[in-house]
């Protein structure tokens, strides 16, 4: 089966860091030594209290499933979801490497990059174990 | 300041094509200005106060004003996807209630069938620039598998059921029926929903709206000039806006912006979930219904799969009537932004002028809630409470 094209995510001087760290397979999120929070999508200014002293981790990668769709009207079926991430934050990404119709919310998954259009790696998540 | 009781709907006009390939959207604005001018009772030269959201072209209001001549002395172009227009109502009321304008019109108009984007599975062509799009368009986030999302986590948390989703196509296509401009006009039954394809897991293709070509507009004005029309008096009595997103990553899909514009318009207008007699309620997929009842506080949390069934949102039927129009899901979705057209049934039902078959008897305080954007990301939630005079 053809695998899906994916776009590629068009970074910015702000995100720039972050797809260049998922080239090296590191998926980095932002936590706040001001108010101790980790959030989600990366920003430069904490979102939750507007300190500008947020810096970049090394996630673990673990995950749950919080919510997922598979888009059935599409050239190659892909299942879109919500994980909760280990750290807390919950982000919208693919699950692959899987059964489709064998997904299920509260899953346990973890990390894995797919390469973008472009040649950006683009972490999504696979069943865990 | 409360503007309660300060603005009157006077004018509602829904532009009948649901196929405009032979008209430009200007030209639909415009097209669909006439209709509640004329419905109003009022002129083109009357009107001082323009509104209008991102499906006017170019920057909207400068573009629109000049193609329309119109020469007004208060603009607002708020911009939140289909509940704009909902919006709009609310901020023409404070411009009306600030004296900044008098005679306030509000349009849209697109033509999304015609241009070819009937289909929701594609994915959303947003802007580059705007900050999420690097963390989702790589993903395929389209408007269906947002929506679909939401209606999976509430199976999950609550036990809702395709069956239960269901019924808010059954309900609208009962309504549909009797709409000569509806798009689809068959009655269908829960059986008929679930065993449509499935699009986006766990919605099917029933469970989604239509996408249509078309327009409405909506005259806003104040007691004066209301008394001095002979039309029904139509009040805006509470209104309640409110933003949800993602919360910097605590994404809670339980629930919507209604759970917080809600009680602000019924605060606003001293009234309770009781008093409504009819309801029109985005209806962009089925679940978007069942989690704004919910929200609103017409059944508790969880509740909606079963305050949805059992033709409980039939005309005649059930306890609460909503979209007799046969809503987004069956009769008009134009330019897949559905609050104006809510905003047109509750007035046409607080006028009497609903169709006979599907008008509440003494439908005196109604309700038009909305969602703009997408339920599982970003949304503005606007929820107008109507009285007729």
């Amino acid at each position: 089966m053809a695998e899906r094209i994916i776009p590629d995510p068009n970074p910015n001087p702000e995100t720039e860091v972050f797809w260049e760290a998922t080239k090296g397979g590191r998926f980095m999120l932002r936590y706040c030594g001001d108010c101790g929070k980790t959030h989600w999508y990366p920003r430069a200014i904490c979102p939750h209290c507007f300190s500008d002293s947020s810096e970049w981790r090394r996630a673990s990668g673990r995950g749950k499933i919080y919510t997922y769709s598979v888009m059935r009207r599409a050239a190659v079926p892909y299942a879109i979801a919500y994980v909760t991430l280990e750290e807390g934050p919950r982000m919208i990404t693919n699950l692959v490497d899987c059964v489709l119709d064998e997904l299920a919310v509260g899953q346990d998954v973890e990390l894995v990059f797919k390469q973008s259009e472009g040649g950006y790696a683009v972490p999504m998540f696979k069943p865990a174990g | 300041m409360s503007t309660k009781g300060m603005a009157y709907i006077v004018g509602a006009y829904e532009h009948p094509t649901r196929k405009a390939t032979d008209k430009s959207i200007a030209q639909l604005h415009a097209e669909v200005a006439k209709g509640a001018l004329a419905d109003a009772g009022l002129t083109k030269d009357d009107v001082d106060g323009y509104f209008c959201a991102s499906d006017a072209p170019g920057h909207g209001p400068l573009n629109m004003i000049d193609y329309m001549n119109l020469n007004v002395r208060h603009v607002d172009a708020t911009n939140t996807g289909g509940s704009s227009h909902m919006i709009h109502v609310a901020h023409a009321a404070q411009a009306i209630a600030s004296g900044k304008c008098s005679v306030a019109l509000i349009t849209l108009a697109g033509r999304p069938r015609s241009q070819g984007q009937e289909k929701g599975a594609i994915p959303r062509a947003d802007n580059p620039l705007q900050p999420d799009f690097q963390w989702e368009n790589p993903y395929g986030i389209t408007t269906l598998n947002i929506y679909a999302m939401v209606a999976m986590r509430h199976m999950y948390e609550f036990g809702t059921t395709s069956e239960q989703l269901a019924w808010v196509k059954v309900a609208c296509s009962h309504h549909a029926q009797h709409n000569p401009n509806a798009m689809l006009r068959d009655v269908v039954t829960v059986e008929d929903v679930v065993n449509s394809p499935m699009v986006s897991d766990p919605l099917h293709r029933m469970d989604c709206c239509v996408i249509s070509d078309g327009g409405g507009a909506l005259i806003v004005t104040n007691r004066e000039i209301a008394r001095s029309l002979k039309r029904p008096m139509v009040k805006l009595i509470g209104a309640g806006e409110a933003p949800k997103g993602q919360t910097a990553g605590a994404v809670d899909l339980s629930y919507s912006g209604a759970a917080w514009s809600g009680p602000r318009a019924f605060a606003e207008a001293g009234v309770t979930q009781a008093d409504i007699k009819y309801a029109s309620i985005y209806d962009s997929f089925t679940i978007t219904v069942l989690m704004q009842l919910e929200d609103l506080g017409f059944c508790a949390k969880g509740d909606g799969g079963k305050f949805v069934s059992d033709g409980n949102l039939i005309s005649g039927v059930g306890k609460l009537p909503i979209n007799t129009d046969g809503g987004g899901l069956c009769n008009n979705h134009p330019m897949n932004r559905g609050g104006m057209t809510k905003v047109i049934e509750a007035v046409r039902q607080l006028r009497g002028e609903a169709h006979s078959a599907v008008q509440v008897p003494n439908c005196d305080i109604a309700l038009a809630h909305g969602t703009g954007g997408g339920l599982g990301t970003r949304h503005a939630s606007a929820t107008l409470i109507l009285e007729r005079e």
